[in-house]
This record gives structure tokens, C-alpha cells and sequence, in this order.
């Protein structure tokens, strides 16, 4: 990690996400995915938002993506990207850019994921980009 | 021949405060109530209706209905955050016409500025909520969500920081004639790209102040309305709706006013054209421009070209909107905008806008309501109005 990096509060974990916490731990972004309609969501639920069956199955993903939007937070002490980021497997999701020139990301950019401590010692998906990928 | 409605606002008032130091938040919205109740010339006596929403303490309406002595026969405390007033004023038409009240009161109240709540904080409503942990670490505080939108809308559609400006600085030739404005400097388009990057792509004057104060609306029947007068106000139209995540299928260029602005245009039957006056919640300029796209008052992605030069500005463009300066410029009650909104579109109704921003022979309005974040999900609120006579 960078030192001119921010800490990481811990997430909120309930009985429906303890599996996604405990899978980043092992350095796997887990997505959910739906055996009735088919359909790949997250924020990861235990019943599907697109169909509401409750037959939902964690699947992992690839852990690569693409930029869809990002901010860089300036008006802080150590200023950071939140951004969301389009998995391969179809699904966008809320996360921080890391290992990158904060004034260099641009939408589209290729990412992968990798993950940070948080204050409380919990796993945290983030991404940077791809490796051999311009930075 | 004039339009049927259901419902009329027959009083509106904005708390002058901007500072409330010596007030706590519920004597804030026993004044705004006294206040738009004397605009109507009623009493609290004769209300027989409630709504608020979060920001008043307590459970639901029931706290603020005791604090202030109500004999309530209907309750809503929908909460849709800032939009929440905007709904009121749809349910309380619905309310008044199922016959469930016939003097509706709606309050907004807040402190954050005397309790300096800061907003770069992440805003969490309760461990509870599902979102939370997968967004909460991420660092989301409102701008830069807000940010998001604006930096995909750019990339999608060509908008630039420029076309963006243009919102706040006419906003601010609207807020120089409004004594009561917390910054009512006019600003130029150079002055909005100079100031400081808050969470890019936007400035310190892309986003709306910070303000305490509230405001209350009484509506009522029209049979009331009529024994009141001529300044009351009609309430034709009345669209809402959620818009969020999707379950990760993300697309942060519009907003739920792709629903709810149909929807209220449909009821009022009056088109674009007839519009002579917006009030869109400014929370940010992002937000004025997708609202206004979504809302179709110009084609998707062309909101940069329509707010420029000048288009929003009284007087010298084809739509105004903000005419008190709005939450850029003029206040942003307990970082709630929709209830001096639908208070600007009352006045500009009544003929009762400053001189210098009064649109001339104003007879319809649009009021639009944004909720919670066009970053991740939001609660859209849209009402039309007419004057008396419309």
C-alpha cells in the first residue's frame, strides 16, 4: 500500500454477506447470481433483485473490468478515486482505484481487482489497473 | 375555460433564517407552519392534515403534531429525502380530493449549518441498510457521487465544465436581487471553473451552500381555495418515482425524472411549451442538467447546449428556473431543496417574485424534486402548478 493512501473503514457485514467478506479474505470478489432467471447482481442479496426467487448462488468473479465513471476526491486530506467499475460479468459496482495516477484514470480504462486491509482487519475489494495496461 | 383541479396551495413560507443558532428544530417548523398558515389565512385550527418527513423529530408526524397542538384526521411522512416535499405536495392533492382532509400543512426544518454537520462526511442511514457495506468504505460523501454522474454524463454526451457553469451563474444573476441569499455575488462561467476541485469534475461552485431554515405549504380544498382568493395556487399535476442501482445495471446519465415528469404532465395536460417558469433542485449543477433532460425539456445529452448562454437567466433566456437563487445560491434547508422549490414556483404563480427575476404572466410552473444521490439511488419528485386562473 502507498503511504499517501487513505484507511479503509470496515464494511457493514450481515448474515446475507459474511460469505463475500470471508471469500475477499482469500483474495476472491464473490458476485451473486441467480439459478431461477439467470440473472448476475450486486450488491450481493439472498434474494435476486430481478426476479425476488431466493435460489441465489455465489459465483466468483474474474476480477476484471472496466471504468465506467470515477471522481477523485481533492478536498481531503489524502485524496482518493471512488469510481464504479463494469465487471466482465456484466454487473457494475462501487469501489476505489488504487495504484494509479489520480490524474491520469480515464473512462474505459482496463482494471483488475485487488484488496485492501481496513481499519478493523477486513478484506476490501479495490482496483487498479491492469497489469501491462497504461497507467 | 379554465382547468379543473383537485387541490390548491393556498399558503407558502420560507424561514428567513439562514443561521439558526437559537432555535431547535422543532420550534423552526412551528414558525414555518405559523408562517405559511398566516399566508393563507388560516389557522392551525383548521388543519386537519400532516405531512413531513425526516427531518422532523420523532416518530413520523407524531411528535411535531403534539409540539404543535394538531387534531390531525390524515398523516404522511413519506420520505424521499429532499424531494420528500415535492411528494407531500402530490399526496396531499390526492389527500384533499379523496376527501381524507381539506387543510393539508407540510413542514421542513433543519440546523445543519448551527450543528455543523459537515457533508464530507459519508452519509449512512443505519448499519441496517443493505447497501451500506458494500458502498460505505468506498468513501462516497455526496459530491463526489454527484461527481460520478457529471464525469460519465461528460464522457457519454460531450458536457463540459463551461455548459455547467452556466447553471450556477444563473443562478447567481437570480440570487443578487434576493436580500435574504447566502451569496449573492454574480458569478461568471470563469469564476465557476476557477474555483477550487472539490470532486472532479466539480468546483466549489458547481455545489449548493449549505443552509438552516425550512419551509411549510398549506393546501387545501377548492372550495377553500375559492373563500381565500385569487392567491391560491393550482396544483395540476404530480408525478413520483425511485430510481437505483438496478442490481448493478448502472447508468448514471438520467434520473427518476424520466418517470415522474411524464407522469405529472400527463395529469396537469399541459405540454412543454406551456412552462413559463422551472424551479429544479440544484443540489449541484449536475443535477439542473439531467433533470431538465429527463424531464424533456430538451433531447438526452443536449442539456449542456440548453443550459448555456444563459438560457436559465429571467429575462434573457427561454427558461427560467431558480428565480431566488435556488440552493446554489439562495439556501438549502437542512440540505433539503424540494420545499423551496414548489415556494419559489407559488410565488412566481402569484406574480409575487422579485421584480427583476418575476417571469411576466407566469401561469404554468413545474417544480422538480431530487432525493438522496444521483450516484447510486434517488427519490424524483415533479409537481405543475397554475396560477388561480389557469
Amino acid at each position: 500500500m502507498s503511504g499517501g493512501e487513505r484507511t479503509y473503514p470496515d464494511p457493514v457485514i450481515n448474515l446475507e454477506t459474511e460469505r463475500f467478506w470471508a471469500a475477499a479474505r482469500d483474495g476472491v470478489l464473490l458476485l451473486k447470481k441467480c439459478r431461477a432467471c439467470g440473472a448476475t447482481h450486486y450488491y450481493p442479496r439472498a434474494i435476486c433483485p430481478h426476479c425476488l426467487s431466493g435460489d441465489t448462488e455465489w459465483v466468483a468473479a474474474s476480477g476484471k473490468g472496466r471504468i465506467y465513471t470515477y471522481s477523485v476526491m481533492r478536498r481531503v486530506e489524502k485524496p482518493f478515486a471512488i469510481a464504479y467499475v463494469t465487471l466482465e460479468e456484466g454487473v457494475t459496482i462501487m469501489t476505489n482505484l488504487v495504484e494509479c495516477d489520480l490524474d491520469r484514470i480515464a473512462i474505459g480504462q482496463a482494471v483488475e481487482v485487488t484488496f485492501r486491509t481496513t481499519e478493523g482487519g477486513h478484506a476490501l475489494p479495490v482496483f487498479r489497473p491492469t497489469s501491462g495496461a497504461a497507467r | 375555460m379554465q382547468r379543473q383541479c383537485k387541490a390548491y396551495i393556498a399558503g407558502a413560507f420560507e424561514h428567513p433564517t439562514r443561521k439558526a443558532v437559537d432555535k431547535t428544530v422543532p420550534q423552526l417548523h412551528a414558525e414555518v407552519a405559523l408562517g405559511a398558515l398566516l399566508d393563507a389565512g388560516l389557522t392551525k385550527n383548521d388543519v386537519d392534515g400532516y405531512f413531513c418527513a425526516g427531518d422532523a423529530p420523532g416518530l413520523g408526524g407524531i411528535a411535531m403534531a403534539e409540539y404543535m397542538g394538531l387534531n390531525l384526521r390524515h398523516i404522511d411522512s413519506t420520505e424521499t429525502g429532499g424531494s420528500s416535499y415535492v411528494v407531500h405536495v402530490g399526496h396531499a392533492a390526492e389527500a384533499v380530493a379523496a376527501g381524507r382532509c381539506s387543510v393539508a400543512l407540510v413542514t421542513l426544518a433543519g440546523r445543519p449549518r448551527a450543528e455543523g454537520v459537515a457533508t464530507l462526511g459519508v452519509r449512512n442511514y443505519g448499519a441496517g441498510v443493505p447497501d451500506v457495506g458494500f458502498e460505505s468504505p468506498y468513501g462516497p460523501v455526496i459530491t463526489n457521487l454527484y461527481a460520478m454522474a457529471a464525469m460519465r454524463h461528460m464522457y457519454q454526451y460531450g458536457t463540459t465544465s463551461e455548459q455547467l457553469a452556466w447553471i450556477k451563474v444563473a443562478a447567481s444573476h437570480h440570487a443578487q436581487y434576493n436580500e435574504r441569499a447566502m451569496l449573492r455575488d454574480v458569478v461568471t462561467v470563469e469564476d465557476v471553473l476557477n474555483s477550487p476541485m472539490i470532486a472532479d469534475p466539480l468546483h466549489r461552485l458547481d455545489c449548493c451552500v449549505i443552509s438552516d431554515g425550512g419551509g411549510a405549504l398549506v393546501i387545501v380544498t377548492p372550495e377553500i381555495a375559492k373563500a381565500i382568493g385569487p392567491r391560491c395556487v393550482k396544483i395540476l399535476g404530480h408525478g413520483e418515482a425511485i430510481k437505483h442501482l438496478n442490481g448493478g445495471q448502472v447508468d448514471l446519465t438520467y434520473t427518476g425524472a424520466v418517470k415522474s415528469g411524464p407522469i405529472a404532465f400527463a395529469e396537469a395536460g399541459v405540454t412543454h411549451a406551456d412552462i413559463d417558469y422551472v424551479s429544479i433542485y440544484d443540489s449541484f449543477t449536475i443535477t439542473v442538467l439531467e433533470s431538465l433532460e429527463d424531464l424533456g425539456f430538451c433531447e438526452k445529452g443536449k442539456g449542456g447546449r440548453f443550459v448555456a448562454d444563459g438560457n436559465l437567466i429571467s429575462g434573457v433566456g427561454k427558461l427560467p428556473f431558480n428565480t431566488d437563487g435556488g440552493g446554489l445560491c439562495n439556501n438549502h434547508p437542512n440540505n433539503r431543496g424540494g420545499m423551496t422549490k414548489v415556494i419559489e414556483a407559488v410565488r412566481q404563480l402569484r406574480g409575487e417574485a422579485h421584480p427583476k427575476v418575476q417571469v411576466p404572466d407566469c401561469t404554468f410552473a413545474l417544480a422538480h424534486g431530487t432525493g438522496g444521490s444521483i450516484g447510486t439511488r434517488m427519490g424524483s419528485a415533479t409537481v405543475i402548478l397554475g396560477r388561480n386562473d389557469a
